[in-house]
């Protein structure tokens, strides 16, 4: 380190800092993402060691449907996102109300899958190990939807109500951060259960 | 068999003096008898030499450290009167690096020296001598099984001495039937743990034939701290003779036993006298009452896997694994009631009155 | 340059005797709090407390140990005194007491008037308060296996498959479980809101590089416990699922694995511990350059090694498992990865040494616990590395030679630079100095204690004696060992006694201790002590790394060389 006196510059510069709710939102997301990478880890750790029961390959068709609703309502949030910081609240409800939509027809979607698989195909999460391992990954990241929804829903009715307003635009981009980490969660869950799990 | 250079071998021995003069009794056999300090097994002296040569390195590291703190706190005491600030200084590259590349070279050096047993110990080859024994935890007992003589026994591990002039080491495979088991006998090997649905390695080849104790060491449940172990490095010849009575016994019992079952219950309420108490009573007891259910008898229809194999029970020297001797009065409490030296243990107090207890301890006192 | 932006050493004149209000609305002001000095204070409280009980819990098990086939606890009693005693030291005594100083100290020396997220805050609190009543209650509800209730029995690292429903059907598993994730979420929510403080509140002029090291370092600490915490909430929720919705993650019998718990549970259990005593370095960090009247030495580098800790913990976790039957390569790896964790710790290490060298040491009690410290977290350090030597590992592990090191780790090092915390800061947090005397008194007796005990556990683990046993053989030659680990345990009591009356009796006749009483150089001294609610009447504004030095030395102040 020196030890020879410096010169200082000005201090008039703005003092900025970031934002509270995006480095929050970050942190939290850092959190889940560890969770969420100890059930992928089980689940590809046990994939094949199954002694009975059906196998993913049997068992799982591939939710093509339900994925791209789901995938495609990070689209949506992001016009919503825009339309609030413009000011735009009757785009914003709309982009809004549709992405909420396209997230519970993705929920829809799994219940139906769960009912074909317990029904038709036997499993639950106490069959085999890929009963276990799928239900738990699948499951908490449907209840991961399930909280992003309920939020956004909360978000919904606030604005149906008039009590959004577009200075509440860093608010609402802060939950559509969450929404877009939900998105991606189901990116590498598909990827892990639907592609690489039934080879 | 290992390849070292003298310097190595100096300093260790210069280091082996320094501990042994520390701690001169811990190399004494006898009175501590599950010393990691006192080898008598390949793995065991390997591990053992590695131990004095990081000891060393971080004896002196610690011993410089120390020396410069003790210094500093000594020599930079504030003065008594003095309330000037001592000159500010925030760092010095020259001397941080140092302090960054030197720890650096001593890690290289003890990773390497650790790399060097690792392998050496987990990597061995197992020899065409080499003798097996399967291993499987239990709570709160061993089971040892000899598949190439096929004999199953319980708690107390035989193995045979291992010389140059007749090599035999013994290499064992682990598992759990349970939960998760550690299977250490210090002065033989460190430990290696047993887990249910996966089979662990490891190897032994003791140098002087003895006995060498060690217990479970990894939490298994209530009694956890009595699943102990006896391991008997024998000549070869007691080996053999060892083996033999564990097999030899098998063929003699079948032929008697056809009769017994086929009689009716005489255990407990027949008009003989209260000291016609006899092995053939016994085992008509032990036969007729939920004994099997848990126990073996080799020959037998006793055929239970969940306890200890008793068809020699009285060739060990403890019962319990470990939990006491194995003497008649011992053993009759413990039939009565096992809860009195293993609470917690998996085998029930079965509720027999005293005479079915005192029969069934006569026949297993049979079982040599 | 910073005459005007700090507010005047004296603080804020108080007119008159603020009125208390009554019993009642003093304690409904507590609970209502979101406040980081209250529910900082609450944090210390409450660890405090949970201190004396698994203090207690471990005397209990020194008695039972400190002769062989000894009969004062049952085996069962005295699995549950053993598992109790980890697992509240880990999760109801350290956590909280740090978390507590972190949401005291970090707003304060940012010059930020609360933590980023006051209501996180309060609800972080009262849920890890929680988690700590509904462990305790384990005691006395549900149904025990055998009459002492259902307190957890199963180790702190409760191991699958002992505790799945076939090995563990009462609720000793599931207590030990539930508490501990909720305990897990109140951690995650403090870590969010510690990160966001440090990054979004700092006043004027306070430059990543000139905050303090604690904040600093109780940012990193925040980041591993974000990381480490998760993956132990997730095998948390595996476990339940096989006990109660028939799940198989850790059913051998369905082809599951026990090796799968070992390794999600390290994979927390390892960053755990250092999420434990990043904090005490970070006291360190802030009490040892004041008591040597220099500044610390090497300030980047601080914060380069200490983060580096932090990554490089992440990967060491299965030197936990060495013996659980890895390849000779997962070994060999996990054995570097572990080595590689001293080069930025001995870094650390010698940036202290280097800050006293030269400096004019004063021996206040914190320095004396601080130089305690110092000395115990080498030989703790050392031991490490002795431990992370797999192949002589296969020897140590779960003897009482790991015993002897992590409690040189948790109490030599984390519990003595805790101590000095309190000392040094007990003046700030409650306006009165603590006596120097019983001070003194407790120093003493608590290195006495310490060394008897920790130094002597590392021989019976030595000479082969296992961990986690109610008792031993006497033929082993551990008895006279573990009498004289149970007698320093006595003499450790005795010096916390003191110390917990040194807290009371000072806390009505301390001596008054001012902003300032050792002279210090952080923004935490440049307010009254106690602090007003708001923290600082007007917001600081700062040129250096340590504002009140250039204020008390104009003609040499740090914001020259910065």
């Amino acid at each position: 380190m020196a030890t020879v006196p410096m010169e200082h510059g000005n201090h008039d510069v703005t003092w900025t800092l970031p934002s509270r709710g995006t480095v929050a939102m970050a942190c939290l997301i850092t959190a889940e993402s560890a969770i969420f990478t100890i059930f992928v880890v089980a689940y590809l750790y046990y994939l094949g060691r199954d002694v009975h029961g059906p196998t993913p390959k049997e068992a799982l068709d591939v939710p093509w449907f339900y994925s791209i609703c789901l995938i495609s309502s990070s689209f949506f949030i992001v016009l919503a996102e825009r339309a609030i910081e413009h000011g735009k609240m009757a785009a914003f409800r709309l982009w809004w109300a549709v992405t909420i939509l396209l997230g519970i027809t993705f929920l829809y979607g799994t219940g139906v899958e769960w009912r074909n698989l317990i029904v038709e195909h036997h499993l639950t999460i106490a069959t085999n190990l890929f009963g276990t391992t799928y239900y738990s990954l699948v499951g908490l990241h449907a209840s991961h939807v399930v909280a992003g929804l309920i939020m956004m829903l909360v978000v919904l009715a606030f604005s149906l109500m008039g009590a959004v307003h577009p200075h509440h635009a860093y608010r609402v981009k802060t939950l559509a951060l969450y929404w877009h980490f939900v998105d991606a969660v189901w990116l590498v869950v598909f990827t892990v259960v639907y592609v690489v799990g039934r080879q | 068999m290992r390849a070292r250079s003298n310097s190595t071998i100096a300093v260790c021995r210069v280091i082996a003096a320094l501990v042994a003069f520390a701690s001169s009794a811990a190399v004494a056999h006898a009175s501590f008898p599950a010393s990691i300090f006192a080898p008598h097994s390949t793995p065991a002296h390997q591990e053992h030499q590695l131990a004095l040569f990081v000891l060393g390195i971080s004896a002196l590291i610690f011993l410089g450290v120390s020396i410069l703190l003790i210094y500093a706190i000594v020599k930079f005491r504030a003065r008594p009167n003095d309330d000037t600030e001592p000159p500010q200084v925030f760092g010095s590259l020259q001397i941080e690096l140092s302090w960054t590349i030197i720890p650096i070279l001593i890690i290289v050096v003890l990773f390497l020296g650790t790399a060097r047993v690792l392998f050496s110990v987990q990597d061995a080859k197992k020899p065409a001598t080499a003798l097996d024994v399967v291993v499987i935890g239990h709570q709160f007992w061993w089971e040892f099984r000899y598949p190439q003589y096929n004999v199953v026994a319980a708690n107390e591990l035989h193995v045979p001495v291992h010389t140059q002039a007749a090599p035999r080491p013994t290499f064992m495979k682990l598992t759990s039937a349970d939960v998760i088991h550690s299977f250490w006998v210090p002065q033989l090997n460190g430990k290696t743990d047993l887990l249910p649905n996966r089979v662990n390695e490891m190897w032994i080849d003791p140098e002087t034939p003895g006995v060498y104790v060690g217990q479970c060491a990894q939490f298994c449940g209530a009694q956890h701290a009595k699943m102990l172990l006896r391991v008997s490095v024998d000549t070869a010849e007691d080996f053999d003779k060892w083996i033999k009575n564990q097999q030899r016994a098998q063929a003699e019992l079948a032929e008697p036993h056809v009769a017994m079952a086929s009689m009716a219950n005489a255990g407990s309420q027949s008009g003989d006298a209260i000291d016609a108490i006899d092995a053939r009573r016994g085992q008509i007891v032990f036969e007729q009452q939920a004994c099997i259910n848990c126990h073996a008898v080799a020959g037998t229809v006793a055929n239970g896997r969940y306890g200890p194999d008793l068809t020699h029970l009285m060739s060990r020297e403890t019962l319990g694994a470990g939990a006491m001797a194995n003497t008649q009065e011992n053993l009759l409490a413990w039939i009565a009631d096992p809860n009195t030296f293993k609470p917690g243990c998996l085998m029930p107090a079965m509720h027999l009155n005293e005479r079915q207890n005192a029969q069934i301890t006569a026949y297993l006192l049979s079982l040599k | 340059m910073a005459d005007q932006s700090l507010p005047v050493g004296q603080g804020v004149e108080v007119v008159g005797t603020p009125l208390r209000g009554t019993w009642l609305e003093v304690v409904h002001e507590w609970i209502i709090t979101v406040d980081h000095k209250k529910l900082g204070i609450m944090y210390i409280a409450y660890a405090l407390v949970f201190l004396l009980v698994a203090g207690f819990e471990a005397m209990l098990i020194r008695i039972q140990l400190a002769i062989p086939h000894n009969t004062f606890l049952s085996p069962f009693t005295f699995n549950r005194m053993f598992t109790m005693h980890g697992t509240t030291m880990v999760f109801l005594v350290g956590m909280p007491i740090l978390f507590g100083f972190g949401n005291y100290l970090v707003p304060l020396m940012i010059g930020a008037r609360d933590m980023a997220f006051p209501r996180l805050n309060a609800f972080s609190f009262w849920v890890s308060a929680f988690a700590g009543l509904l462990l305790y209650y384990s005691f006395i509800g549900g149904v025990g296996l055998s009459g002492t209730g259902s307190a957890p029995d199963v180790a702190w690292f409760a191991y699958a498959p002992l505790t799945e429903k076939a090995f563990s059907p009462g609720h000793t598993t599931d207590y030990w479980a539930i508490s501990i994730m909720a305990s897990g979420i109140g951690s995650i929510g403090t870590a969010i809101n510690i990160i966001a403080t440090v990054f979004c509140m700092r006043c004027k002029g306070m430059t990543l590089g000139r905050i303090p090291l604690l904040p600093w370092l109780y940012a990193t600490m925040s980041f591993i416990v974000l990381v480490a915490v998760s993956p132990l909430t997730a095998c948390q929720a595996m476990l339940l699922i096989d006990r109660y919705l028939g799940g198989h993650f850790f059913d051998t019998q369905a082809g599951g694995s026990a090796i799968l718990w070992a390794h999600f549970f390290w994979i927390f259990g390892h960053p755990e511990v250092y999420v434990l005593v990043l904090p005490a370095f970070a006291f360190a960090n802030e009490i040892i350059p004041v008591f040597s009247r220099k500044a610390i030495f090497g300030y980047s580098a601080m914060v380069a090694a200490s983060v580096s800790i932090a990554f490089i913990s992440l990967g060491v976790w299965a030197h936990h498992m060495f013996t659980i039957g890895m390849t000779s390569f997962g070994n060999a790896f996990f054995t570097l990865s572990t080595m590689l964790v001293s080069i930025p710790t001995g870094i650390k290490t010698f940036n202290w040494l280097a800050t006293i060298w030269g400096g004019k040491i004063r021996f206040e009690t914190p320095m004396l616990f601080s130089v305690a410290f110092l000395f115990q977290w080498v030989i703790a350090g050392l031991t490490g590395i002795m431990l992370s030597v797999s192949a002589w590992n296969w020897q140590l592990h779960n003897s009482y030679f790991v015993v002897a090191h992590f409690h040189y780790v948790l109490v030599g090092a984390i519990v003595f630079m805790i101590f000095a915390a309190l000392y040094y800061w007990y003046p700030k947090i409650t306006g009165r100095m603590l006596d120097e005397r019983l001070g003194k008194w407790h120093f003493w007796l608590m290195v006495i204690g310490f060394h008897i005990t920790f130094d002597t556990m590392h021989f019976p683990g030595l000479l082969g004696m296992p961990r986690q046993i109610y008792t031993y053989e006497p033929d082993r030659g551990w008895t006279t060992l573990n009498m004289i680990i149970s007698v320093g345990g006595f003499i450790q009591a005795i010096a916390i006694l003191i110390f917990v009356y040194n807290m009371v009796h000072s806390y009505f006749r301390g001596e008054e201790a001012g902003p300032d009483p050792w002279d210090a150089w952080t923004l935490e001294w440049a307010t009254s002590s106690p602090p007003p609610a708001y923290n600082f009447a007007i917001e600081p504004e700062v040129a250096s790394r340590r504002p009140l030095w250039d204020r008390k030395h104009p003609e040499d102040p740090d914001s020259a060389f910065e």
